[in-house]
């Protein structure tokens, strides 16, 4: 028998990149489960789609890219891309805003710029603020959470009918908690909280424990090592900071609490599941607090005086033009290499 | 409690120790036929110095150091030497190589040695030159000369600490393990030796803490002997058996990018070699034997064996319980940074610590490469805190500018980033091959900035060998037409014979000169290969220069000079008229010579070629008139 | 000022547009001046970028008359040793096109090549010495001629003279020292280039 000459190493670690996406996909459980049980079947709908839809177009894809279809749709980023997006986008919504968002990301964002790795900006994030920008109206009819003047979130069956077709049933719809602070007009803090019924404890009836859950779900992911503490920690933290510094006790005019931008809108999920996205991140861990923070500076910023309520999806973009530049100026030092960074060109 | 330091990086594989640490040491006995490449050492092959046929004994010189780096080679056992040819070796690329076969005899008879029990007495250069003797090569897996590395100037550098590496930080490998267990004493000994040639403030001996049966050995040898060797133990990681990663930890300090570890004062050897030391300087035996671990699921017992060095790898397999049909790989070294070999067959060589014979279950064959998603985690396990996913796309893009720009010579190829690679890019092979490609390119560069030197200077010889030619033939013009003068003077009553002898030998001599000038000029040029062809082409040409003549170009170039500033200080009118003048004269003179060689019944191409000469007279004297006049009319008017 | 520039707007934001573009166009006309850098003269740097064979392939007699017909407007693809790479680099030097090698001026090879003269059949006549433009044989008229091969380019110019042919062209062998290994091959990773080509070719 031929012995085979390979190039050392020849032991391999555990991890695989179709596993780093499957641990992904898990880790999104918690998250999924509270949004479900306060906004109802929408979600898990939004994802089933949206993965449908990402299989296809990947497939498509690779087909006119002329790759093995099996290898690729393997590796299970599309699943990911399309999960996210179903995550984010509001639940019930119509199948064809779903099929826009993630045919563009999947082709668009992701294929045309060659694939899993080449991508500069995360996939699941242009296709959101397409749809955002494109579709403004559908985008922000976020469901009313269970509980609220009675509502009791459509079921399974009800779900499909409201996705697939929009407009024979009628849901219930209601501003976020974003959407309140920002239009708030004049009304301190407090009582803007006591005459809506969507506040709850720290942030939004349903957000809070969403927000709890994709943060769960993020400790499972670092204690699995799939990716560093830094970008997650970095954003978190900068955006506590900023909340932190603006906030003035709950004025008419207030931007809200640190615990409040911590468990509203997208916060969590951003931190944990669209900032650590390796590809369209910063690659180093100093390059990673330095993305993260700013991040976390740009959401604040976005959401507290910008035009749209919530800011992850645009802050990442922002930041994932800056990754390359993060890139090059935190080149980490070389062994043997002095103390002193040494300007290279590059 | 010594301070121990971390490095960047690094990755915890699965250890798989325990298997081969079940028994004891054992000997390998002498295989029948033994094969003992010329070079298992970095640095210039050895030279044979013995014949096929020659009986040798065990411990034999038989093949002799060549240059500085190098060491020589020692049969392992008596017998015959049966052939010098190329086999097969323990190399990654599975090429051939010079080797000596010997076949044993079973006596394994020792060539007469004695050691040196008092090595206390003995100068540093005389250790050192019974260690390079001895032929003993980093034993860790390198294979640097170790007498070249003990050479280290004092004045330049004084050493301060001697760092004896019992890391052993791959995975799979046993054998400084049980070596540090079974032979502590040897290994306490061997680091005296090398304190006293190399002096230094301290004396570590650095253990990971994962061998701790090893370190209680090395601490127990250490009370009896009473010596002042310090045993540290440190965490386990991989690499930090690598040279500069184990400096780092015991140390701080860091070895500067393509510096040695003696600028920092540090010297580093792996306790193989020590022990080496010992029993080379001790009982004046050579290196002829290691110890090897064999291990893999392929074997059925995983064990370690004192080996002699020559052995056929299948032997010692055998001896371990091989099944070559569950081997998919065979590997020399240990799964981190071993090579593959081709064959079973090669030899046991000076730095094969370890022979692995995985399953294909146990190192499944490599899956297929998926594509990088900029994860990080190679930049996390790089010991060397390099940023290999770059260093990635720059290989596979062949940008190997940036790769050198983004540092990859300080890649040490401890393959941590293919380890971690959750997309399974054989990451190490695209350095190894961008590294060669890097090399590849600066001799390339090199070569064709050499070739263009050449290129230029063979340029400059042939334009200033057309010229001394053009010089050449103008002389030789010049000289005819002196000639000719004379010959039309002949008949003036004022000429002067003697005056004409005269200016006939300065002609000649002009011309000679010119054309010795031409020749010699190349022999100026430092070029090797424009002398070479000097002799080719001008070998027949016998001119030969006269160093006594007056320097006839140079007085002709002063003579030219004079005359044109003198002409310079004539006005435009008196230059139109001598001019006119002149070509009168010529005329005159050609005619007069015409007239001569007519006369005197000259051949018919002489007299066609000055009649010739006279024809392009005539214009040239009617443009002169022309000039003359018109310059008259202009200083008239 | 106001009122005027409220009564002509047109010219008012004529006058301005002018007026800025007049001080950055004498601005920048003044950093140019001052701040010009004397760069390498392009033919040096086309010269550099040059296989430095000397083999006279592309048809110009040596590297740096063929850089000069470069820096001239001549084709960058008429020097078969350079190769790609050498296109490649020229293009990028110059912000070319890059363009296929022109197989009129001979094909790239793919290993490095040093002339070899088999010595016992050589007859003395210095022919070969005369063709090679960096002088790396040695020799003498009626001796046996040797190539020096540190010094070979390998151009092949000294092939055609040889009146009894007894100069070949070897490929150096891979030695224990120049062996290294390669750029992985993966089928699985093509890249868009590999699979439109595999179509061209199909």
């Amino acid at each position: 028998m031929a012995l085979m000459q390979v190039s050392s190493p020849h032991a391999h670690g555990p991890l695989s990149t179709p596993t780093v996406m499957r641990t992904v996909l898990l880790a999104t459980l918690p998250g999924v489960i509270a949004l479900t049980y306060f906004f109802g079947f929408g979600t898990l709908v939004n994802i089933a789609w949206a993965c449908l839809v990402a299989l296809g177009c990947e497939a498509l894809a690779l087909k006119l890219r002329n790759r093995p279809l099996g290898f690729y749709l393997n590796d299970a980023s599309a699943l990911v891309t399309a999960t996210l997006l179903g995550i984010a986008m509001p639940p019930y919504a119509p199948w064809w805003l779903i099929l826009v968002g993630v045919a563009f990301a999947i082709l668009i964002a992701k294929h045309l710029y060659g694939g899993l790795g080449y991508n500069p900006f995360n996939p699941a994030m242009v296709g959101y603020v397409v749809l955002l920008i494109s579709f403004p109206i559908q985008m922000t009819a976020w469901a009313a959470p269970v509980g609220i003047n009675a509502n009791n979130p459509p079921g399974l069956l009800q779900a499909l009918q409201l996705c697939f077709a929009p407009g024979s049933i009628d849901a219930m719809t209601m501003a976020t908690p974003l959407d309140l602070l920002k239009q708030n007009n004049g009304l301190l803090l407090e009582d803007l909280w006591r005459q809506n019924p969507q506040f709850g404890r720290w942030s939004g009836i349903g957000w809070e424990w969403a927000n709890l859950g994709f943060l769960a779900g993020g400790g499972y992911l670092l204690y699995k090592r799939i990716f560093t503490w830094h970008a997650p920690v970095a954003m978190l933290a900068s955006l506590s900071l900023m909340a932190a510094l603006f906030y003035d006790g709950g004025s008419s005019a207030s931007t809200g609490s640190p615990l409040f931008h911590l468990l509203s809108g997208g916060t969590m999920l951003g931190a944990f599941f669209i900032i650590t996205d390796p590809v369209s991140s910063a690659v180093s861990n100093r390059g990673r607090l330095i993305f993260g923070a700013a991040i976390g500076v740009l959401i604040f910023l976005i959401r507290s005086y910008g035009n749209y309520p919530d800011a992850v999806a645009f802050a990442v973009l922002i930041m994932n033009f800056a990754a390359p530049f993060i890139d090059y100026y935190t080149q980490p030092r070389t062994y043997g290499h002095g103390r002193q960074h040494e300007e290279q060109d590059s | 409690m010594r301070k121990i330091w971390d490095f960047h990086g690094g990755v915890h594989p699965a250890e798989n120790k325990l298997q081969s640490l079940q028994c004891d040491i054992s000997s390998a006995g002498i295989p029948p036929q033994l094969t003992f490449p010329l070079s298992q050492h970095i640095g210039a092959p050895a030279e044979p110095i013995v014949e096929v046929g020659e009986k040798v004994r065990k411990g034999q010189k038989i093949a002799e150091a060549r240059g500085f780096i190098s060491v020589p080679v020692h049969a392992s056992t008596s017998g015959t030497i049966s052939a010098i040819e190329d086999r097969l070796i323990a190399h990654a690329s599975g090429l051939s190589a010079p080797c000596i076969v010997l076949d044993s005899d079973g006596q394994d008879e020792w060539i007469s040695h004695q050691g040196t029990e008092d090595y206390s007495k003995l100068e540093k250069a005389e250790l050192l030159k019974i260690i390079r003797d001895a032929g003993i090569a980093g034993m860790g897996g390198a294979g640097f000369p170790t007498a070249v590395k003990l050479a280290v100037n004092p004045d330049a550098h004084k050493i301060q600490t001697l760092i004896i590496n019992g890391t052993e930080c791959e995975p799979y490998i046993t054998a400084d393990d049980v070596l540090m267990r079974e032979r502590a004493a040897d290994i306490i000994a061997g680091a005296e030796i090398l304190r006293h040639i190399l002096n230094p403030d301290e004396v570590l001996i650095g253990v990971e803490d994962n061998k701790g049966a090893a370190a209680a050995a090395l601490k127990g040898a250490v009370r009896n002997s009473g010596s002042s060797v310090e045993i540290v133990t440190f965490p386990t990681k991989y690499p930090s058996g690598g040279e500069k990663q184990l400096i780092e930890i015991l140390t701080g300090k860091q070895v500067p990018s393509g510096g040695l570890p003696s600028e920092l004062g540090i010297v580093c050897q792996n306790v193989g070699s020590v022990v080496a030391i010992y029993r080379a300087v001790v009982h004046g035996e050579p290196l002829i034997s290691r110890i090897t671990t064999v291990t893999g699921a392929a074997v059925a017992q995983a064990q370690n064996f004192e080996v002699l060095l020559g052995s056929p790898m299948s032997y010692l397999l055998q001896l371990a319980g091989f099944q070559p049909e569950r081997c998919a790989r065979l590997v020399m070294g240990g799964p981190m940074m071993g090579f593959t070999v081709a064959d079973h067959e090669v030899p046991v060589v000076k730095t094969t610590n370890c022979l692995l014979a995985p399953t294909a279950e146990e190192l499944p064959a490599p899956d297929p490469a998926q594509a990088c998603i900029r994860c990080g985690l190679c930049a996390e396990a790089c010991p060397a805190s390099l940023l290999p996913q770059q260093l990635y796309w720059f290989a596979r893009s062949r940008e190997y500018e940036k790769l050198a720009a983004h540092n990859l010579f300080d890649c040490i190829e401890c393959g941590a980033c293919s380890y971690a690679c959750p997309s399974h890019i054989p990451l190490v092979q695209y350095y190894r091959a961008g590294k060669a490609e890097v090399t590849q390119m600066r001799h390339d560069q090199a070569k064709s900035e050499h070739s263009r030197t050449r290129f230029e200077a063979r340029q400059e010889r042939l334009e200033r060998d057309a010229a001394a030619k053009e010089a050449q033939r103008a002389a030789r013009k010049q000289a005819a037409e002196e000639r000719a003068r004379q010959a039309a003077s002949e008949g003036q009553e004022d000429a002067d014979p003697i005056q004409a002898a005269i200016e006939r030998a300065q002609a000649k001599k002009a011309a000679s000169q010119a054309s010795v000038d031409g020749e010699a000029g190349p022999k100026t040029e430092t070029s090797q290969a424009a002398d070479t062809e000097q002799a080719a082409t001008t070998q027949a040409d016998t001119a030969q220069p006269d160093a006594a003549q007056p320097d006839a170009a140079q007085l002709a170039i002063e003579r030219a000079r004079a005359a044109r500033a003198e002409s310079a200080e004539q006005s435009p009118l008196e230059k139109a008229n001598s001019k006119l003048q002149r070509l009168q004269e010529r005329q005159a003179k050609s005619e007069a010579k015409l007239q001569q060689s007519r006369e005197d019944g000259a051949a018919e191409n002489i007299i066609e070629a000055l009649e010739s000469a006279l024809e392009k007279l005539a214009p040239k004297i009617a443009a002169a008139e022309q000039e003359l006049k018109a310059l008259q009319e202009e200083s008239e008017g | 000022m106001y009122e005027l520039i409220a009564q002509f707007p047109f010219v008012a934001a004529m006058v301005a547009l002018v007026s800025l573009g007049a001080v950055f166009g004498a601005l920048l006309g003044f950093a140019a001046e001052k701040f010009k850098t004397e760069g390498n003269p392009i033919v040096d740097q086309i010269n550099e970028v040059l296989p430095q064979t000397q083999c006279g392939q592309c048809g110009f007699p040596g590297c740096r008359p063929y850089a000069e017909a470069i820096a001239g407007g001549e084709a960058i693809n008429r020097c078969p040793p350079g190769g790609e790479a050498g296109i490649a680099a020229l293009a990028d030097l110059l912000d070319l096109e890059i363009i296929p090698l022109d197989d009129e001026h001979g094909e790239e090879k793919e290993l490095s090549v040093v002339a070899h003269i088999r010595e016992d059949e050589c007859i003395g006549c210095t022919k070969c010495i005369q063709a090679c433009p960096v002088d790396a044989i040695l020799g003498a008229a009626k001796h046996m001629h040797t190539v020096i091969v540190s010094e070979c380019t390998g151009c092949d110019l000294c092939v055609e003279p040889c009146p009894v042919d007894c100069i070949d062209l070897l490929s150096e062998e891979i030695t224990l020292k120049t062996w290294h290994w390669d750029l992985p091959t993966s089928d699985v990773i093509a890249s868009d280039r590999d699979a439109s080509a595999q179509e061209q070719a199909a």
